[in-house]
């Protein structure tokens, strides 16, 4: 076998991943997604392992429920040739490879930095001097945005080649953020110091992040989690899931300038996450999940509390939903703009709502269940015209799906257990990888340990990471005023991307 | 002089009341009626940051389009008392010199260099562009029916005789009315509350004015609002007496601004290509009323 199978959340001692030469490792995985829509890389990252530097790629197969691994040793002044070539899937990790450890490669056809890591190879490279795209035209012009947001979101540049007012081209850099989370990870030894880093990797994706790290954690420490804890993330995933959609429904209607959609989908946000406030004292989750244990048990009081505030919540929702979705004007500025095809999200491996708009079934809570998702035999949700239509409608979708979950999970109030888990050290020389479904998709946090069992990588891969190459696919052909909806319609993490 | 007056007036309060039903219409209580006033009473205080790439054009432009809003204000007229300057032909006047204010600060955009700043002149010049044949065949119309070229003349004896002009005035309005918010880039075809530059039509070409100039730039947008209102006024008013006519003044103007207001709130703005069909159609609803009164004439007989 020249590669290792293991499942979501699973811990392997790094021996048992196979070792073979690059041009196997090359067949191996670009064979793997050749053909194969059910398969995707969700990891493909290198590390130093003394002089070398060791690539290790992670194919998840969503019909077989696992999660392929193989491992090859490489040097950094080697020149190979790239997976990109045969699968896009890959862009975006071999260019993260090249830019840590200036691994060149020889026929990569975007090799441009990823978000100048602190820890770059190349120096030199900086943010000011990216080589942009650029087409010498009397008939073209170019548009920059940013990196300051007019929203005053966060900071991301974005460069329009437009024909008058259509778009040609979008070219989207990104590293503004970087704040070296991964880096950190290794350097804050506390666990409670690593939970809040987890925290602060994407600031509207607090539950799932720190989902994935407790799951990393508590794998790769032999912990076993009880019931509760799983149902407290469950829960807190779909109540996140709820909250960031319909405020992303909200920012929808601004955009398309529809005061009644922006305000009350607006307001319908905030008793979500106020509850989230009552629940654990932070209406963004923060200090609700950590690895091992439930420091805010959930009570059947909390339950007859969120049963009151959804039946608030549920008739106005339903009522704001046919009134956007029977407005001609809102539907004229949804339908067919910023279209993405099925096999464009295929070829650059999109994960979450960003596949599921355009036909492609991709779910960890269905493909690589977790928590109390296994129970709950979650259906995704798929649209199939790729447009701001089907994001919207998979939001909306979405939250009355998540509703009902939430609904059905709060029947049955799990007891607290008594007793706390105990702390472990994670085992040597180990590699685990966890999934998680955020609301944006699929999260994916990978360790390694050292011989001591101490953290040498850690690996955070937001969605964002592939789907801001999608939002540039959407745009092109596009008016360049309609830029701002398709954007939103995508609500991509530019600190997620940039860790 | 009376219209002078009484469109300062009406221009104090339109935007305010447009702001007002807006926030009342989305659930909150919103500003004053008066705080678009204080805003620019505000900015009146300050000083004035110009960019460094500007020239002087950049510099003249905002109180060449405060002055030339200012005196298409003078032509028009209130009901039976002329504008302060009336004279045969002034409508065409009124037009132009809009259109005066209107390039300079189109080139006073230009002049900024930024990529933004030159995408919303080129909208704005296009939608002007548009918008130009619906209001010169709608006074055209009624130049034909009256048999006059003045706006006091052509709205005084508008309706003298029949009771249809009533239905071309009604047309008349709307296309107004929709030529206001055009050349005020509202909605649906602009969303004046936007932060989102990529689709901003006239906001964004203001994007580099600051203090007094931006003052002067939104007041002037304030006095045009007013000014196409008193336009649509004039449709009605005719030669009834003042103290029916300025209540009645009053009267469509708060409804204009109510209906603004609601539009703003209730609708989606139009995608950008869809506008330029949008304000086509005021130029077929213009030559309606020009057929109209050809058949009022009797030309079809």
């Amino acid at each position: 076998m020249n590669y290792t199978t293991i499942v979501n959340k699973q811990t392997i001692s790094v021996a048992e991943i196979p070792e073979v030469g690059y041009y196997e490792f090359f067949g191996l995985n670009t064979g793997f997604l050749t053909g194969a829509p059910e398969r995707h890389c969700v990891n493909y990252f290198g590390y130093p392992v003394d002089s070398h530097i060791k690539l290790i790629c992670c194919i998840a197969d969503d019909q077989t429920h696992q999660i392929y691994l193989s491992s090859c040793l490489v040097k950094a002044s080697d020149t190979l040739d790239s997976f990109t070539a045969k699968n896009f899937n890959f862009e975006k990790f071999e260019r993260e490879i090249c830019e840590n450890f200036g691994i060149n490669y020889t026929d990569h056809p975007w090799l441009k930095p990823v978000r100048y890591a602190h820890n770059r190879a190349d120096q030199s490279k900086t943010i000011a001097n990216y080589p942009f795209f650029s087409i010498e035209s009397d008939e073209l012009h170019e548009v920059g945005v940013g990196p300051i947001h007019a929203g005053i979101i966060e900071p991301g540049h974005f460069r329009f080649i437009c024909n008058g007012e259509q778009i040609l081209h979008l070219e989207i850099q990104l590293g503004y953020q970087h704040r070296g989370i991964e880096q950190q990870f290794l350097e804050k030894k506390k666990l409670l110091q690593r939970s809040t880093i987890a925290e602060s990797i994407a600031g509207d994706t607090v539950v799932g992040h720190t989902t994935a790290f407790s799951q990393v954690w508590e794998s790769i420490c032999g912990i076993q989690v009880s019931h509760d804890i799983e149902f407290s993330r469950t829960l807190a995933l779909e109540l996140e899931r709820m909250a960031v959609h319909t405020g992303d429904l909200s920012a929808v209607c601004t955009d398309i300038a529809y005061q009644l959609g922006s305000s009350v989908f607006g307001r319908l946000r905030t008793p979500i996450i106020n509850f989230m406030q009552e629940w654990c004292g932070n209406r963004l989750s923060k200090g609700l999940i950590r690895p091992g244990r439930n420091p805010f048990p959930f009570s059947p009081e909390l339950a007859n509390r969120l049963t009151g505030v959804l039946d608030i919540y549920e008739p106005h929702f339903l009522e704001m939903n046919v009134q956007l979705f029977q407005l001609p004007s809102a539907l004229s500025r949804f339908e067919r703009t910023g279209v993405v095809s099925y096999d464009d999200v295929l070829s650059v491996g999109t994960v979450g709502m960003a596949a599921r708009m355009s036909g492609l079934n991709r779910d960890i809570r269905s493909s690589h269940p977790f928590g109390l998702y296994p129970e709950i035999a979650h259906e995704p949700i798929i649209k199939h015209h790729g447009d701001v239509y089907s994001r919207v409608q998979i939001r909306k979708a979405e939250v009355k799906q998540s509703m009902q979950y939430i609904r059905n999970l709060i029947q049955n109030v799990p007891e607290v257990s008594e007793n706390e888990a105990s702390f472990e050290s994670p085992k040597p020389n180990s590699f685990t990888l966890s999934l998680v479904e955020g609301w944006r998709g699929e999260i994916c946090h990978c360790t390694i340990t050292d011989s001591q069992g101490e953290l040498i990588l850690y690996k955070v891969k937001d969605p964002s990471f592939h789907n801001w190459l999608a939002l540039a696919l959407a745009v092109r052909n596009n008016e360049i005023s309609d830029f701002p909806i398709c954007n939103k319609s995508f609500n991509l993490s530019y600190s997620g991307h940039d860790l | 002089m009376l219209s002078l007056i009484l469109i300062i007036i009406a221009a104090s309060f339109f935007t305010g009341i447009i702001i007002r039903v807006k926030s009342l219409a989305s659930g909150r209580k919103g500003p004053g009626v008066f705080q678009p006033l204080k805003d620019v009473s505000r900015l009146f205080k300050k000083g004035v940051v110009y960019s460094e790439t500007t020239s002087f054009v950049f510099q003249i432009a905002p109180t060449i389009y405060f002055s030339s809003v200012v005196m298409a204000m003078l032509v028009v007229p209130f009901g039976q008392s002329k504008g302060i300057i009336s004279f045969n032909g002034d409508f065409i006047f009124f037009a132009y010199v809009l259109a005066l204010g209107k390039f300079f600060s189109i080139i006073s955009a230009m002049d900024t260099g930024s990529s933004f700043e030159g995408m919303g002149a080129s909208r704005e010049a296009l939608y002007s562009m548009f918008a130009e044949p619906a209001f010169f065949i709608l006074m055209g119309s009624l130049a034909l029916l009256t048999g006059h070229t003045s706006f006091q003349e052509m709205f005084a004896a508008l309706h003298i005789g029949s009771y249809i002009s009533y239905a071309l005035a009604i047309l008349g309005a709307f296309v107004l009315m929709m030529v206001a918010m055009v050349e005020n880039s509202r909605m649906p075809i602009d969303d004046p509350k936007t932060h989102l530059e990529l689709t901003m039509v006239h906001e964004v070409m203001i994007l580099d004015n600051s203090g007094f100039d931006l003052g002067l730039i939104l007041t002037a947008g304030y006095l045009k609002f007013a000014l196409y209102g008193a336009l649509v006024v004039n449709l009605f008013i005719g030669v009834f007496p003042y103290q029916y006519s300025i209540p009645m003044f009053f009267v469509i103007q708060l409804v204009l601004a109510s209906g603004v207001g609601l539009i703003e709130s209730f609708m989606a703005r139009f995608r950008m290509s869809h506008n330029a069909q949008f304000i086509f159609v005021l130029t077929s609803v213009s030559l309606l009323i020009f057929f109209g009164v050809l058949l009022i004439l009797g030309k079809f007989a």
